[in-house]
């Protein structure tokens, strides 16, 4: 097992995801970003706090220095062994949020819509993947990453739909990143202008940290689970562009309050989209593949503009002689 | 426990800058953790020492600076201090609110020597 992250041994059916060997280029241009937008916030409110609890550590650690060294002016050569500071400001998520990033340009370029499905276990999502994949597939070409912990029974239940999967066993990881995903759309072979879903860990805390490259985190929640779950793991609900509420078939049996349950999703994030689905009976189903192809039209938009973009390049390249 | 991934990406930009900007040791680190963030605290000082055995970060000290919850409230126009992503606005008890800072991890600066 990998001692950092926790991921476990692979097979060649899980993608490699071994993250200390790769790429030390990305962070660096990533972190720079998000100063400028929180620059102003933050900066003032903590100044002052900050500041000071420097300058003691300062005198502290000087101090100590002094004892030894004789401080700056000593005996120290200066600038070799003498504490100083350095200001970093980098995102701490840079590395996956570069990957990301990565991931979303190239996703763009080959006019893939890649969807980042999270939920809770047991909210029924591979259930509904399976419906949605054997539903859509003959209307534009899909592709499925599943994660999970362990087993690759997932993506063969998907592979029995006739469409491509592949697995990503995080070993002991919680969820899936970008560069999990990089390699795994690599070794798929993600066709263009296809919609990829990516059936992320069933984990309603920890993916949501995690940016994949996707146009959209839908997350499902089943009427099976409490209703305050929007509450409970507000994270995800913030992040989500949609929550599917699935299992309604079974609203008369349960005492799930829908209203309620919207109502606190929409407390957390009052953007986010709700569609109530079944994917036992199809209930809902003709109003997700709708929105899928609302994404999908954006997505395809994007792309015919690029190629017309670079088929008016070449055609100048060839008029100009 | 995907503090344990985001300490390992601290740990990671921590090798980088002692390369680019020549340092051996790191003593303390300064972090920024919004309220509104995705991580505990406290789950990421116990990650931190767990694994800074054996690198540049062995004896260092880690400090997380909080950043308060900020939102925009759509109800009431104004700028609010939210500690959790289902308060209603502390001004006009509105429940529409916009994050708009308060979620950010960032690595601030170091003291290494």
């Amino acid at each position: 097992m990998c001692t950092v992250c926790g991921c476990g041994s692979q097979t060649d059916q899980q993608a490699d995801h071994h993250h200390h060997d790769h790429g030390h280029d990305h962070p660096h241009a990533h972190g720079h970003h998000h100063d400028h937008d929180d620059g102003h916030h933050h900066d003032h409110d903590h100044g002052h706090t900050h500041t000071h609890d420097h300058d003691h550590d300062h005198v502290r650690e000087e101090g100590a220095d002094l004892h030894f060294g004789h401080g700056p002016a000593g005996a120290h050569v200066p600038g070799l062994s003498q504490a100083r500071m350095v200001k970093i400001e980098q995102d701490i998520l840079g590395y996956n949020n570069g990957y990301a990033a990565r991931n979303r340009a190239a996703f763009a370029e080959a006019g893939i819509l890649a969807l980042n499905l999270v939920s809770s276990p047991g909210s029924g999502k591979t259930t509904l993947l399976c419906r949605t994949v054997s539903d859509v597939k003959s209307r534009y070409p899909v592709a499925v990453i599943e994660g999970d912990q362990q087993t690759s029974n997932d993506a063969d239940r998907i592979r029995a739909t006739g469409a491509p999967a592949l697995q990503v066993n995080t070993g002991k990881g919680c969820h899936l990143d970008a560069h999990m995903i990089g390699r795994a759309a690599e070794k798929l072979g993600v066709p263009e202008d296809s919609t990829l879903f990516i059936e992320n860990v069933g984990n309603l805390v920890c993916p949501a940290g995690f940016d994949l490259g996707e146009a959209a985190k839908v997350v499902i929640l089943s009427v099976t689970e409490g209703e305050d779950k929007p509450l409970k793991y507000p994270d995800m609900f913030a992040a989500a562009e949609v929550m599917l509420l699935n299992k309604v078939d079974l609203l008369p049996y349960l005492t799930f309050d829908v209203e309620r349950c919207i109502s606190f999703a929409r407390k957390i994030n009052p953007e986010i989209a709700v569609l109530k689905v079944s994917a036992t009976t199809g209930e809902g189903l003709e109003e997700w593949y709708r929105w899928i192809d609302g994404k999908r039209q954006v997505v395809l938009a994007n792309r015919v503009a690029a190629l017309e973009a670079k088929l008016a390049d070449v055609r100048n390249q060839l008029a100009a002689k | 426990m995907h503090e344990m991934s985001l300490t390992e990406g601290v740990l990671r930009v921590l090798e980088e800058q002692a390369v680019a900007q020549s340092f051996s040791r790191v003593k303390i680190l300064w972090l920024e953790i919004g309220e509104l963030s995705t991580v505990d605290p406290e789950a990421l000082q116990f990650c931190f020492e767990a694994i800074r055995v054996g690198t540049l970060a062995e004896d260092a000290r880690m400090e997380i600076i909080r950043i308060p919850g900020q939102a925009l409230c759509m109800d009431c126009g104004k700028q609010v201090h939210l500690s959790e992503r289902y308060a209603s606005c502390p001004e006009c008890g509105g429940e529409k609110l916009q994050v708009s800072g308060g979620d950010e991890m960032r690595i601030k600066e170091l003291e290494v020597e």
